[in-house]
């Protein structure tokens, strides 16, 4: 792999990190106001913790950020400190600190969205194959309208509308959470049953709502891709249908998708962030959902800086990857 | 150009062309009716529904829809059928507002970007392409709830535009990239045109379809972005546009208590406007490239 193409793809994700931490460092401070100092003298006000607790909070509060110092050092122990995911400490549940509670939320997330994009991506793509394919059976074109209706709904409103109907009314799947209630999460093969239980409608929702959006892209490439002179050739050759699908129109097609995988994947966690809300399941955007209420921003600025982070580092591996899956892209092209 | 009286034959003219374009591009009217419905509902209901329905307390709590609610009260006394007639065009203008915000944002980059190249164009592609990858709800959430307060209609379309912006950059410095090389604007620069010149003359005029194309989904985006920031309770609290009804069902468990007139007729809404933008894009890069009419 050229060093090149390498160094580029590190500098945007460097450029992403950055974005990301500059964001949470630059946007309170436009607003005049600092919202955390605020908050705490709001709390303070009320004084329903006990203004003990309180000035802990401050204090280390602005030991940390070293409030009496200029900007620009100020913006530099930020960058410093984010990088070592050192998030402070959350507000409302001192002393808890922020990146601990998020690294306790994120594989919730993470193993989520991930199984649900793939299968989404997997199973549209297969679809819009099917739909470009003249040969294709009939009940393609017949799930085809909607699918692509499916997909025009946010996912979470789609999950409000399974939760009313397979949760609420029917009973098949739980309500919400993450797991049973009064179980601890642990790694028995009993919790992870139930877990995987507890996902199914969240992941449903983002699936039934991605297929129609992969299928869509997949057509107009299996388009593309079936007026190709070897897909011609092959025909003339006489190969089985089935084998000219797969490894001559398909192959060939699902690799530009990847690339749309890597640039989805931002929108796929918005529409994620606000799933886990509706189904109150305990992942980041609980959590983040949780913050907002209760204007905890120490916890906001960690749980978009690491979902920044984390996407990032995803479109960076994907970046990398698909050079080698297909040779066609060149490495001198971002 | 002062406006000529059309006569009687020119305008039937008129109005059998515009009837044929209609068929010609099936999604694309299906999509303006769609939208023209919801316009529709927005414009006729208030003759109809008075705009008391939508303040607190205005009627009896959880009632199923009657003939005196016809789609029912929330938990707090708000009628929901007021609460969808007062609240759609709400929505529709945040998006129209930081769509156009967007598109224009994005025709500046784009055009800039796409004809000039060099270092402008690595620094706005560069911007797009950063800002692409990051989820924009959580950006969005970091910029609401620091200027959180009274947040009016405007000032929540203000904020969804912030990243509105991208996409048509992306996509209209690709156009623009296409058609530097071409003979007109070749022609156009040996001619002593300037660069702005030729972009307002010569270059937006051959992209108007795929701007009003970039225009539309920039809409979609934005109100895909703004009900998002609603539903996590971000948006105008004492205003009863679509996303902060969906909050206040989700604030009040709506679902778990069965109010299922509650949450379903802003889903309703949003389904069909999502619907009808995506047709009507769908419509105009049909009409902006005639290679996709044979494909579909």
């Amino acid at each position: 792999m050229p060093l090149g193409y390498l160094l580029r793809r590190l500098t945007v994700f460097l450029l992403i990190v950055w974005v990301a931490a500059s964001v949470n460092f630059f946007i309170p401070r436009l607003s005049g106001a600092d919202p955390v100092r605020e908050r705490l003298l709001q709390m303070a006000a009320v004084g329903g913790t006990g203004t003990g607790t309180v000035e802990e909070v401050v204090k280390s509060y602005q030991a940390k950020f070293g409030l009496d110092k200029p900007l620009w050092q100020q913006y530099l122990f930020y960058l410093a400190d984010m990088v070592r995911f050192d998030f402070g400490v959350s507000i409302t549940r001192f002393p808890n600190s922020v990146a601990g509670m998020i690294l306790d939320a994120l594989p919730w997330t993470l193993v989520l969205v991930t199984v649900a994009t793939l299968m989404a991506f997997a199973i549209g793509s297969l679809f819009g194959a099917l739909v470009a394919w003249p040969r294709a059976p009939r009940f393609v074109h017949v799930l085809a309208p909607p699918l692509l209706t499916l997909s025009a709904i946010p996912y979470y409103l789609l999950g409000l509308i399974l939760v009313y109907f397979l949760a609420f009314t029917w009973r098949i799947f739980p309500l919400g959470g993450g797991y049973k209630v009064g179980t601890q999460p642990s790694w028995s093969w009993a919790f992870i049953q139930d877990a995987a239980y507890h996902s199914i409608l969240p992941a449903l929702s983002i699936i039934l709502s991605g297929v129609g959006f992969w299928a869509l892209s997949m057509r107009g490439m299996m388009v593309t891709t079936q007026g190709e002179d070897y897909v011609t050739f092959a025909e003339a050759k006489g190969l089985r249908p089935r084998r000219i699908f797969l490894r001559y129109a398909l192959r060939n097609a699902i690799l530009p998708q990847t690339t749309a995988l890597a640039l989805a994947l931002g929108h796929v966690v918005s529409g994620a962030v606000l799933v886990e809300i509706v189904f109150g399941y305990p992942g980041v955007g609980n959590l983040l959902y949780q913050a907002i209420r209760t204007f905890d921003y120490p916890i906001i600025y960690g749980v978009t800086f690491m979902v920044i982070v984390a996407i990032g580092l995803a479109t960076l591996i994907l970046d990398l990857l698909l050079p080698v899956l297909d040779p066609r892209i060149t490495y001198h092209r971002t | 150009m002062t406006a000529v009286p059309l006569s009687l034959e020119q305008a039937q003219d008129r109005i059998g062309r515009v009837l044929r374009g209609l068929r010609t591009y099936p999604m694309l009217s299906a999509g303006l009716m769609l939208i023209l419905l919801v316009l529709l509902i927005s414009l006729i209901g208030p003759l109809f529904v008075p705009r008391e329905g939508v303040q607190v307390g205005s009627a009896p709590p959880d009632q199923r829809p009657s003939r005196e609610y016809l789609l029912g009260t929330d938990t707090v006394g708000r009628q929901i059928l007021a609460i969808i007639i007062y609240g759609t065009p709400l929505t529709l203008q945040i998006g129209l507002i930081a769509g156009a915000i967007g598109l224009g944002v994005g025709m500046i980059f784009g055009f800039v970007a796409g004809y000039y190249g060099g270092a402008l164009d690595h620094l706005f592609r560069g911007a797009a392409d950063v800002f692409l990858t990051v989820p924009g709800l959580l950006i969005l959430v970091v910029i609401a709830t620091t200027f959180k307060g009274a947040v009016s209609v405007m000032t929540q379309a203000l904020v969804v535009s912030a990243l509105a912006w991208m996409y048509p950059t992306r996509t209209i410095r690709s156009q623009v990239l296409s058609m530097r090389e071409r003979g007109y604007v070749q022609l156009a620069k040996l001619s002593g045109m300037s660069g702005p010149e030729i972009i307002v003359k010569e270059l937006m005029p051959n992209l108007l379809p795929y701007l009003a194309a970039s225009f539309v989904s920039a809409v979609s985006a934005a109100i895909l972005a703004s009900i998002g920031l609603e539903a996590l309770g971000l948006g105008p609290q004492n205003e009863p546009t679509l996303g902060m009804t969906i909050y206040w069902s989700l604030y009040y468990t709506s679902v778990l208590r069965n109010l299922w007139w509650w949450w379903s007729p802003p889903i309703v809404m949003i389904v069909i406007i999502f619907v009808g933008l995506f047709l009507i894009s769908a419509g105009l890069d049909q009409v902006a490239n005639p290679r996709l009419r044979r494909a579909a």
